[in-house]
């Protein structure tokens, strides 16, 4: 018996459990609520339902929250995510919109590297002002949140831009061994991030430096190539999470797409139980995080709730989702309740305990 | 000199963190009007109690009763208003605020919701006169020593109608005329009623204050015991668990042969290196298997000498020689290419990484040196930090726990492992005794002289003048931010000519080239 309580108590403190309780929740409400709401059915060899499309959803979410985990490992933030969303898409429409044959796989390619290249540049830009000049990241990065959008609406002129393409469609809606190719597409983001990290010392010098930036200096950590790097990273995440927002609707709004994806990104990370104080960053987490918060918004629909409080109902469930998953919240709860019966019990308490 | 009645008791109080058992069934009271000293050597639970106390942490189990009331506080602020009132071994404060503010905070006397400004200086200074500080209050406190913001945090804790007062190591940061002074404040208080407890390191600081010693090991209860009735030795004896063979190895006295050393080119050589507002130019020359200590008082510069050495602060001027080849050292991460390591003394803030495992905090110094791009295998971590958890024993042996659940000189020794896995040609040590107990420092202090034998140099930094002579091959003194003199550590050299050359600073005649 004492072996099952402990294994109880170390999945009760792993890390991943209280996120993937709630995502757990959520779904069993929502089946409750609505019975159909996990059948999946197959149609013209393409999986339709409503997981599918949560999942399909949140992928461009999971690619932000994805970049932003490193950033905010270091200690740092990167509010220009969603701008970096809207400029990517533009340049990438805007080249596509210019040729004469939209279809070309070449021509998409094309676009995709230009869009991701100067969305690197940016992200270099970013990387500079915090690591080199060493300005605080979140004005940092607030810069180009509000300068990106001037800038994408440069872009298109103001215009929305939309585009006949069948290859950049598919980052969005296309499909892949019956699944939506953009679950594939966060996939290996997601692997690609985790190895980069973990498979060199990069994840381990990242939680370092954001775990206590001036040891990690006097460690011999060259902390600025460090921080600079998951600003490129991050922005290199929020291009293809931009692309995979026009390429749902095939056009490109340099005002809408991406827009308050940093907010959304920000809370994925947290939920996923990496600290905004930097240091211990959890990729897994990150990914439940993102999972959540779409389920959450498909729950608002799915649920009919009135869009006057559907707001309000997200913001009380995500309160409820943050304290659940605080250790010190669950441990005043403990205490509370512990310390109803008198005190005479708890002394007798080790006695108990002593021989076992 | 006590009442029957104890202010305080503790019993039955068990606490465990993942993978560590800091507690188990540990007792123990307060009476007023006594110091009690609790002793015990790293990892043996002192500071848990404290904690556990204080309600930093929650009790596995245990009961705990304060003038025969249980009590089970949720906090220090909870603590402090029932009068248990704690300075902690780290000192807590805001360092961007003012000394009267870092005293009052969250306590200012207010009218109508405001903070009463003038009221706050006005007691902030009756408050230290009473402790002798003559001190601008309104003067940021990290304007000042680490050893004045101690005396701040006493003030602080006093001010409170404290009834127990809880002081962790209040005089690991203090020179001696600092600690009399705080004695003087302790006798005080004790005369006044008020039960301290009181921990430290320092033996001879035991015997001079205290009435009371209680003694843990392992997170288990020794005994509670009269001062006047333990002999020095058998207390020593009952922190550590064994018949002491290591006591031996301080009492050992091997002066150490400068000569055939200083043959040779240096290992480094600098001259004229100075850093405005922190160090005075001054010249120093360290040779392979040398051991040079760095002594002065508190603030007289020397760990200003070791960040200029590691490159951590970037002197203004100067030369610099690396194997006789100019060279520089002007980054932390360009003195680790030339074979330097350094041990800060600021532990917490300049040492470990506390959200990382024991692992990771030994090889983070050898990993950035490799880059991140060329990941230790697994296998060899697992090898070296093996070695050195075993070579230091260092406590929990579990690699994988978070440095921040070990004791303060188990995180000691794991710095020191990050840098001797490096295997640094120079190694500076900044206080690496200081807060630790007799067991561990006498382990470090042969370790030192091992590395030496074995061709490392060795900068040594300590404010216990024994120490500096038991290990250095010469000593560079210091005194008001200036190196005043360097002397051999010949038959010649005590502990008093150190002394009267920092009192005095008139030796220059002394330093040698």
């Amino acid at each position: 018996m004492n072996d099952t309580t402990s294994r109880y108590r170390t999945m009760i403190g792993h890390r991943l459990f209280w996120p993937a309780a709630v995502l757990f929740v959520m779904l069993a409400a929502n089946t409750i609520y609505r019975p159909g709401f996990l059948s999946i059915e197959l149609k013209d060899g393409h999986l339709y339902g409503t997981p599918i499309d949560i999942l399909r959803l949140s992928a461009p979410l999971i690619l932000v929250a994805l970049g932003m985990t490193l950033v905010i490992s270091t200690g740092g933030i990167d509010l220009s995510v969603g701008s970096l969303c809207a400029i990517s898409g533009a340049i990438a429409c805007m080249y596509i919109s210019k040729q004469p044959d939209q279809n070309s796989l070449g021509v998409v390619l094309t676009a995709l590297a230009m869009a991701m290249g100067i969305a690197l540049v940016l992200g270099a830009w970013n990387g500079v002002l915090v690591a080199v000049i060493g300005i605080q990241p979140i004005i940092a990065t607030l810069i180009l949140m509000v300068a990106g959008r001037g800038l994408a609406q440069l872009i298109t002129q103001g215009q929305i831009i939309t585009i006949n393409s069948e290859p950049f469609r598919a980052i969005g809606l296309g499909h892949l061994l019956t699944l939506p190719l953009a679950i594939f597409i966060a996939l290996a983001a997601a692997l690609l991030v985790a190895a980069f990290t973990r498979r060199t010392a990069l994840g381990m010098i990242v939680e370092s430096v954001g775990g206590n930036a001036e040891a990690s200096r006097l460690a011999g950590i060259r902390s600025g190539r460090v921080v600079f790097l998951t600003y490129v990273l991050s922005a290199g995440c929020a291009a293809i999470a931009g692309f995979m927002m026009t390429a749902n609707v095939s056009s490109a709004d340099g005002n809408a797409v991406g827009l308050w994806v940093e907010l959304d990104a920000i809370l994925a990370v947290v939920i996923g139980g990496t600290s905004l104080a930097g240091g211990r960053f959890f990729l897994g987490g990150t990914i439940i995080g993102a999972l959540i918060i779409q389920t959450l918004t498909t729950t608002v629909y799915a649920m009919d709730i009135s869009p006057q409080t559907s707001l309000l109902f997200k913001a009380v469930v995500v309160i409820a989702v943050c304290l659940i998953q605080a250790p010190a919240f669950r441990a005043r709860f403990r205490r509370r309740r512990r310390n109803v019966p008198p005190p005479a019990t708890i002394a007798d308490k080790p006695k108990e305990q002593v021989p076992a | 000199m006590t009442d029957s009645r104890p202010v305080l008791t503790m019993t039955g109080i068990s606490k465990s963190f993942p993978g560590v058992r800091a507690l188990h069934d540990v007792n123990f009271r307060l009476f007023p009007g006594e110091v009690h000293a609790l002793m015990g050597e790293n990892g043996a639970g002192k500071s848990t109690l404290i904690k556990v106390l204080t309600g930093v942490y929650d009790t596995d189990g245990g009961a705990i009763t304060l003038d025969g009331e249980p009590v089970s506080f949720t906090g220090p602020m909870q603590a402090t208003a029932a009068g248990v009132s704690t300075v902690f071994q780290e000192v807590n404060l805001c360092t961007n605020l003012s000394v009267a503010e870092n005293i009052f905070i969250g306590r200012e006397p207010r009218v109508f919701g405001a903070v009463r400004w003038g009221e706050v200086r006005r007691r902030a200074r009756a408050l230290l006169a009473r402790l002798d500080l003559d001190l601008d209050v309104s003067a940021p406190l990290g304007s000042y020593s680490l050893a004045i913001q101690q005396m701040v945090a006493i003030a602080r804790a006093i001010d409170i109608k404290a009834r127990v007062l809880i002081l962790d190591e209040p005089t690991s940061s203090l020179d001696a005329g600092e600690v009399a002074q705080l004695f003087r404040i302790m006798r005080q208080l004790r005369d006044e009623g008020i039960a301290i407890l009181f921990v430290t390191h320092f033996l001879d600081q035991v015997y001079e204050i205290a009435d009371r010693i209680t003694v843990l090991r392992n997170g288990g209860l020794v005994g509670e015991y009269l001062t006047t009735e333990l002999p020095q030795l058998s207390l020593v004896e009952r922190m550590i668990g064994k018949e002491l063979d290591v006591l031996e190895g301080i009492e050992e006295h091997s002066r150490r042969d400068l000569t055939a050393l200083e043959e040779g080119t240096p290992l480094v050589a600098v001259s004229n290196f100075g850093r405005s507002g922190a160090v005075e130019p001054f010249s120093l020359t360290i040779h392979s298997g040398e051991v040079v200590g760095l002594a002065g008082l508190l603030g007289s510069g020397r760990t200003e000498v070791a960040r200029l050495l590691f490159g951590a602060d970037r002197a203004d001027g100067g030369e610099v020689a690396v194997d006789g080849t100019a060279s520089s050292l002007r980054t932390p991460a360009q003195a680790i290419d030339h074979g330097v390591g350094f041990c800060s003394e600021n532990r917490r803030a300049e040492g470990i990484v506390a959200d990382l495992s024991v692992r990771e905090n030994m090889i983070l110094a050898m990993q950035a040196a490799r880059g991140w791009l060329r990941p230790i295998p697994r296998r060899r971590q697992d090898e070296l930090v093996d070695k050195y958890v075993k070579a230091l024993n260092i406590r929990p042996a579990d690699p994988e726990v978070p440095v921040r659940n070990l004791s303060g000189g188990n995180q000691q020794k794991v710095l020191l492992a990050r840098w001797l896995i490096t295997e640094p040609r120079l190694l500076i040590l900044d206080e690496p005794t200081r807060g630790i107990d007799i067991g561990a420092k006498t382990e470090i202090q042969k370790l030192v002289a091992q590395l030496s034998d074995g061709g490392m140099a060795v900068l040594f930094i300590s404010a216990e003048l024994e120490e500096v002579l038991r290990l250095s091959h010469k000593v560079a003194v210091m005194r008001d931010r200036q190196m005043v003199a360097q002397l051999a550590n010949d038959e010649s050299l005590d502990a008093d000519r150190i002394m009267q050359t920092i009192a005095s600073g008139s030796h220059r005649e002394e330093a040698d080239r």
